[in-house]
């Protein structure tokens, strides 16, 4: 476990000399800034009439989200990826670690990266709450932050994984792009078409539902989390057969 | 310290490493010398523990190298071909994140030292990305030291370093041998005669050759080839030379110098000093031409698929 935090340090001590991360974080924080700010702005214009409804963070979320799926395949291309180009795998696969904890350290190191970002986010609902009288819903807020956690986990476990097959971080970026579109945008599609047993698997596999239907709302359900973390899981063994593949061949 | 009992290797189809055995033990220093893609650095990579072999058994510190990798990665230092450092880190950084990696106790001291042994403790807070190459191969090296490993394994240490650099990277790997067991790879055969107790000498998967230095000069040798050297005019030297009884080969080389060769062990050298010194001639030099490991080299691998007559545990 020590190596997985070693790992993990290292990692994300790594994005903060790297210009994609600096990109990304002022990208998404900007955004963010710029959606938050029209969003009171509106709030305040109507406030007056006494009929608005009162600002919640949901579209704060809705476009971390949104930015997330564009963003992490940035996030993790590299992770593997650029250390079998640079031949330091070869470093980390000769010295005594397991090849899960590669894995879930750099993983977890991107985590670290994603949290940092989140806490910066927290200004939000905490200047919201100074506007809004008797204050926000607590609880939306605290089960939305969960539920963008566990995405973004699994965002970037599946990235991670992703990365651990191929040695050229662009090959990496798109597949792992291509295939946050096809879960988070394409697969939920034929569940509104078809019906039956075969709609129903397509509704479990997209990953939006599970969020906006229970998280975002202040619901905790159990299977939903059960989900999320399968992916994480299904992420970070995937990434570790790669890495064990490549001592094979 | 090091054994390895049929080692084979397959890529796909092709099959890289042919059943090879060697052992090594602790004090020793073994060159591993063959032309590219013999398989040197194969047997390296097996032995680290960084990929299984396809069949037969490798213990190394005591371990086998595929029932428990990590605790012969934990004994073994490794400095692979292409050196593995992180261009964004410092030296002293990327030693500790290395020292923490192997739960060395005071890691930062311990990066800090090992860095003094390879002569770069003035340089532990620039980052490598600034390195010269030998100041890199230098970093790679105290990395496989770090822990202080019972056996080290260099994969071509000295490559694309100048002549300076060359000799302080050979001296080190001498100084380090003394206590432990030094398997490093070269095909630069002047540097295996320099440094190594022993030599193995591979070439298509398979080890066509081990034994000492020396005796692998003189088991190829056979015979010991001389140059004479005259003041003045050299004619009829090679007469007078062959009079005598045991040369062989005489050839006259320039002007004033000849060769003959005589049989191991039958050094008629005195007798020949002699003779030409009777005949009248000033005689300026008489030496031994041994045959350098570049010629033994290519002789064990040229003839390796027609005549393994040399060859030691083939």
């Amino acid at each position: 476990m020590r190596n997985i935090w070693i790992i993990a340090k290292r990692e994300y001590d790594h994005y903060f000399i790297s210009p994609i991360a600096y990109v990304v974080a002022f990208v998404i924080l900007l955004t963010l800034g710029i959606i938050f700010a029209i969003n009171l702005f509106y709030y305040m214009q109507n406030s007056f009439g006494g009929f608005s409804a009162a600002p919640d963070v949901s579209p704060i979320f809705g476009a971390f989200l949104f930015l997330l799926v564009l963003s992490t395949p940035a996030l993790t291309m590299r992770l593997i990826a650029d250390e079998a180009r640079m031949g330091t795998l070869e470093l980390l696969l000769t010295a005594p670690v397991r090849d899960f904890e590669l894995v879930a350290g750099k993983w977890l190191g991107a985590m670290f990266y994603v949290l940092t970002l989140l806490v910066v986010t927290l200004i939000y609902p905490i200047i919201l709450n100074q506007f809004v009288s008797p204050g926000i819903d607590q609880r939306v807020v605290m089960t939305s932050y969960l539920g963008v956690i566990l995405v973004a986990a699994s965002f970037l476990a599946l990235g991670t994984g992703i990365s651990a097959m191929f040695t050229n971080q662009i090959a990496s970026f798109f597949t792992t792009l291509a295939l946050f579109v096809f879960l988070w945008w394409l697969v939920g599609f034929p569940a509104n078409v078809i019906t039956g047993s075969g709609a129903e698997l397509f509704r479990y596999l997209d990953m939006q539902s599970h969020y906006y239907d229970t998280f975002s709302r202040g619901i905790l359900e159990l299977k939903d989390i059960l989900y999320y973390l399968s992916l994480i899981a299904l992420g970070l063994f995937s990434g570790t057969v790669a890495v064990e593949m490549r001592r094979w061949r | 310290m090091i054994q390895v009992e049929g080692l084979t290797k397959d890529y796909g189809t092709r099959r890289a490493l042919h059943s090879i055995s060697f052992d090594a033990n602790q004090g020793e220093i073994v060159g591993f010398l063959g032309p590219n893609g013999a398989g040197k650095t194969t047997t390296m990579r097996i032995l680290t523990g960084y990929m299984p072999p396809t069949e037969g058994t490798a213990i190394v510190a005591g371990y086998d190298v595929l029932e428990e990798s990590l605790e012969v990665r934990k004994r073994v230092g490794y400095l692979p071909e292409t050196v593995p450092l992180y261009n964004d880190m410092t030296a002293l950084d990327y030693l500790k994140f290395m020292a923490d990696l192997r739960r060395l106790p005071n890691p930062k001291e311990r990066a800090y030292e090992t860095l003094e042994m390879v002569n770069l403790s003035d340089r532990a807070n620039s980052y490598i990305g600034t390195f010269s190459k030998g100041m890199r191969q230098r970093v790679g090296l105290a990395q496989a030291l770090l822990h202080r490993p019972e056996v080290l394994i260099l994969d071509e240490p000295t490559i694309g370093l100048d002549p300076t650099q060359v000799v302080e990277i050979r001296s080190l790997i001498r100084e380090i041998g003394k206590d432990r067991t030094v398997l490093f790879s070269t095909h630069i055969l002047s540097e295996a005669q320099q440094i190594c107790d022993r030599v193995l000498i591979i070439n298509k998967g398979q080890i066509v050759a081990e034994d000492t230095p020396e005796n692998l000069q003189s088991r190829v040798l056979g015979a010991e080839r001389v140059i004479l050297r005259v003041r003045g005019d050299a004619d009829g030297l090679a007469d007078t030379v062959k009079k005598v009884k045991g040369t062989r080969n005489v050839t006259a080389k320039s002007d004033e110098s000849i060769e003959f060769e005589f049989s191991a062990g039958q050094d008629v050298r005195p007798q020949v000093a002699k003779a030409v010194v009777q005949a009248g001639y000033e005689l300026l030099e008489m030496r031994t031409l041994g045959l350098s490991l570049e010629e033994i080299f290519l002789e064990l691998t040229q003839n390796n698929t027609s005549n393994k007559g040399h060859g030691g545990k083939s």
